[in-house]
């Protein structure tokens, strides 16, 4: 006799599919972020999945900052292929070039990708951006709303939140505002690489353990590439090192692993103790409130 | 590399570990943060780096211990002012079970907050302080908690250590807080003497009780039987979305998606859409993975029926001999969740309910809840911002409901303000939870 009971991971994915669902069938113009991160290959994988024997009614848009590792960008790639769904590319570097945006002095991009994605949001007309942001993530996040309400200058407005009870989802917008819809709000990081290693996904190497030449940078290892070519002085040693996040390959970093398999990855990170945006992201350690005020400007 | 974590690594990819929701309500004072501190950090949930940043600004901020409220207190207005703002939501997993947790703030915006979080909660745990006993505020989340139709409370006699761990006083509790639940209905009430502080009975078995018997909270909320809370006896199938190919290989595919809200739907089943009221049979209930052998909530699936009828979103299925109720005319409990206008007679609102919308008046206020006394207030002419009342809507189309206290699914609507859009009430279809 079955117990009916549906396992986490399955519940979880219920969960996800219904809210993509729901977006598809309330909104006018849906989008979905792709990064070719984890998170939005697992958000990708789900949507395809809702729609199924049908293709994935919208696009999905690359906000590339122009400082990706290319294991990423031939994943995104693979995917759109396998998929046949519509890419868009906001590009920061063009932007850049068009001056909507300066280059920070410290390098990142994380930034200046706001002003792209939002421009790009209101060029093509969308009303409903899809992300991958997971509440356990951040102690911003962790208040943010699976439906996410923006005014229209894409601005979060965290004390003036619609209340969501229930799986009764409220995404009614005035003509230039939006909404953003994190399915993964629920999901942790184990969860996402347990589905992942359930599901088999194809995911950037980057992610994978393997030999790399790495410099060791005030206790962050970062492989040496053309992103992060080694400095005078500096002296590089070969570490089995891998990714926890895939973010500007100028400024993520790498952590020692030795899990070359999905299955030792959701082993790694079940016992891993330290975040992973704590381990990798430089742009992340700017202050207490660094992402609150981020989102409060139209970050994901 | 531990065994608890291969276990645990293991379960959440074999799919044994299951979900378990739950809300935990109560203020400052009564060491809610501490307790669920306790219970992230025994099960090596909080991350060093948060622990250390946790630990760096109670330093600066001059404090003798580590203030893990911190660790949920995410916005800057939280963090400057000291207060809980909103509903945070925290995540830990045993090898038995994925846990998320509601945690709701006390003080400010508490009814909205609560109810926000008991809506989709499995179980709510209720703090008491060992040395207070059942105060008003034990009774409003009580309350409230009953009123989402939580099936389980957990009540947590906090800082017994304060109390030399007296069987006495955690006797008295049980004795007082029975009593008051008894006017409610609470299928299933738990008591666990605890010290969130010195970590009795959270996740080990304290040495301080040998009088308690129970399990432990963590052990008890990983054996919570949740299995049968759900309601495997009245399909209610919301549609949600249709799906079309627009493809050469699947031109004739006709599919209904949505997420089951209620019963066990079978292949060869007969099943009648709503509002249509048009009878057929389930083809295949299909997924992106392959067809089922049957759907139970809360998987999200893909009906395809027999015959072709004419089925779009927000209408429903259901079986011939146990159809919901066709109501226009809607009784019902709201939580009123709007600081800019109250609710009044005559106004008018969107209504969300499962996969539909409609416009709604508000026809009537029967009385206005006293979350504390749970008394009625009969002849007020507003509910206002968390506040609770028992209202009569007329809605433009019928929708198809079903009592929240036997199905919290197609039992409950929100209603959304027509010109700011902002979702301005939660509503239950049917009466209060009390026999009074």
């Amino acid at each position: 006799m079955t117990s009916h009971v549906l396992s986490q991971l399955r519940s979880l994915e219920a969960e996800s599919i219904h809210i993509i669902r729901e977006v598809v069938a309330e909104m006018e113009r849906p989008v979905l972020l792709f990064s070719g991160g984890k998170d939005s290959i697992v958000m990708l994988h789900m949507a395809a999945k809702a729609f199924a024997p049908a293709r994935i009614p919208f696009p999905i848009m690359h906000v590339d900052t122009g400082l990706n590792f290319q294991s990423v960008l031939d994943t995104r790639d693979r995917w759109v292929e396998r998929l046949g769904i519509q890419l868009v590319v906001a590009s920061v570097q063009d932007a850049i070039d068009r001056g909507l945006v300066k280059e920070e002095p410290n390098g990142s991009r994380n930034r200046i990708q706001t002003p792209v994605l939002l421009e790009a949001v209101e060029k093509h007309g969308f009303d409903a951006a899809f992300g991958g942001g997971r509440r356990d993530e951040e102690k911003a996040r962790a208040k943010e709303r699976v439906f996410s309400f923006r005014d229209d200058f894409g601005q979060w407005d965290p004390k003036n939140q619609r209340p969501e009870i229930w799986n009764l989802y409220n995404g009614r917008v005035h003509q230039g505002e939006s909404i953003r819809v994190f399915p993964l709000s629920n999901w942790t990081e184990l969860d996402i690489w347990s589905y992942i290693a359930a599901e088999n996904m194809d995911i950037p190497d980057l992610y994978l353990a393997q030999e790399r030449e790495v410099v060791n940078r005030d206790g962050m290892l970062f492989a040496v590439n053309e992103f992060t070519p080694l400095k005078e002085g500096e002296t590089s040693e070969i570490r089995s090192v891998r990714y926890r996040t895939v973010g500007d390959a100028n400024l993520t970093a790498a952590v020692e692993s030795q899990a070359s398999t999905l299955n030792a990855i959701v082993e790694e990170t079940a016992a891993v103790r330290i975040t992973e945006r704590g381990a990798t992201r430089g742009d992340d350690k700017v202050s207490e409130a660094a992402m609150e005020d981020r989102k409060r400007e139209g970050y994901f | 590399m531990s065994t608890t974590t291969e276990n645990l690594a293991e379960a959440l990819t074999d799919g044994s570990t299951d979900l378990l929701r739950f809300a935990t309500a109560g203020s400052v004072d009564d060491g809610k943060s501490t307790l669920i501190g306790r219970l992230l950090f025994d099960s090596k949930t909080i991350f060093e780096d948060q622990l250390d940043s946790v630990e760096n600004v109670s330093k600066d901020r001059g404090n003798d211990y580590t203030d893990l409220s911190l660790l949920t207190d995410g916005l800057r207005a939280e963090r400057e002012q000291g207060i809980t703002i909103d509903v945070a939501y925290r995540y830990f997993a045993t090898p038995k079970r994925k846990f998320i947790i509601a945690d709701t703030p006390g003080h400010i915006q508490y009814t909205r907050n609560m109810v926000t979080g008991a809506s989709t909660a499995d179980a709510a745990l209720i703090l008491v302080d060992a040395r207070k006993g059942v105060i008003e505020q034990s009774r409003r989340h009580t309350f409230l908690a009953t009123l989402l139709g939580v099936p389980h409370i957990v009540v947590c006699v906090n800082k017994m250590d304060l109390v030399d761990y007296s069987e006495e006083v955690f006797e008295n509790i049980r004795k007082d807080f029975t009593e008051f639940a008894s006017r409610l209905r609470v299928p299933d009430l738990t008591f666990i003497p605890i010290s969130a502080l010195e970590g009795d009975n959270v996740v080990n078995r304290s040495e301080n009780t040998p009088w308690y018997e129970g399990s432990p909270l963590l052990s008890h909320l990983e054996r919570l039987h949740v299995a049968s809370d759900r309601n495997l006896v009245d399909v209610r199938f919301p549609v949600q979305y249709v799906i079309r190919p627009q493809s050469h290989d699947a031109r004739d595919y006709r599919g209904y998606a949505g997420t089951v809200a209620s019963g066990v739907m079978k292949p060869g089943d007969r099943v009648v859409a709503l509002p249509a009221g048009l009878e057929t049979t389930i083809e295949s209930i299909d997924t992106a993975d392959g067809p089922v052998d049957e759907a139970y909530p809360p998987m999200a699936v893909t009906v395809r029926l027999a015959d072709e009828i004419d089925i779009s979103r927000g209408d429903m299925i259901a079986r011939p001999n146990n159809t919901p109720a066709a109501l226009q005319n809607i009784d019902a409990q709201i939580c009123w969740m709007d600081e800019s206008a109250p609710l009044t007679v005559g106004k008018k609102y969107a209504i969300k309910h499962t996969t539909r919308w409609a416009r709604a008046m508000v026809k009537d206020i029967n009385y206005r809840v006293d979350v504390n006394s749970l008394h009625r207030d009969e002849g007020v002419t507003e509910i206002k911002l968390n506040e609770i009342g028992r209202i009569q809507l007329r809605v433009t189309q019928p929708l198809f409901v079903d009592p929240y206290q036997q199905n919290s699914e197609t039992g409950s609507f929100i209603l959304v303000d027509e010109s700011t859009n902002k979702t301005v009430a939660a509503g239950m279809v049917g009466g209060l939870p009390h026999s009074s």
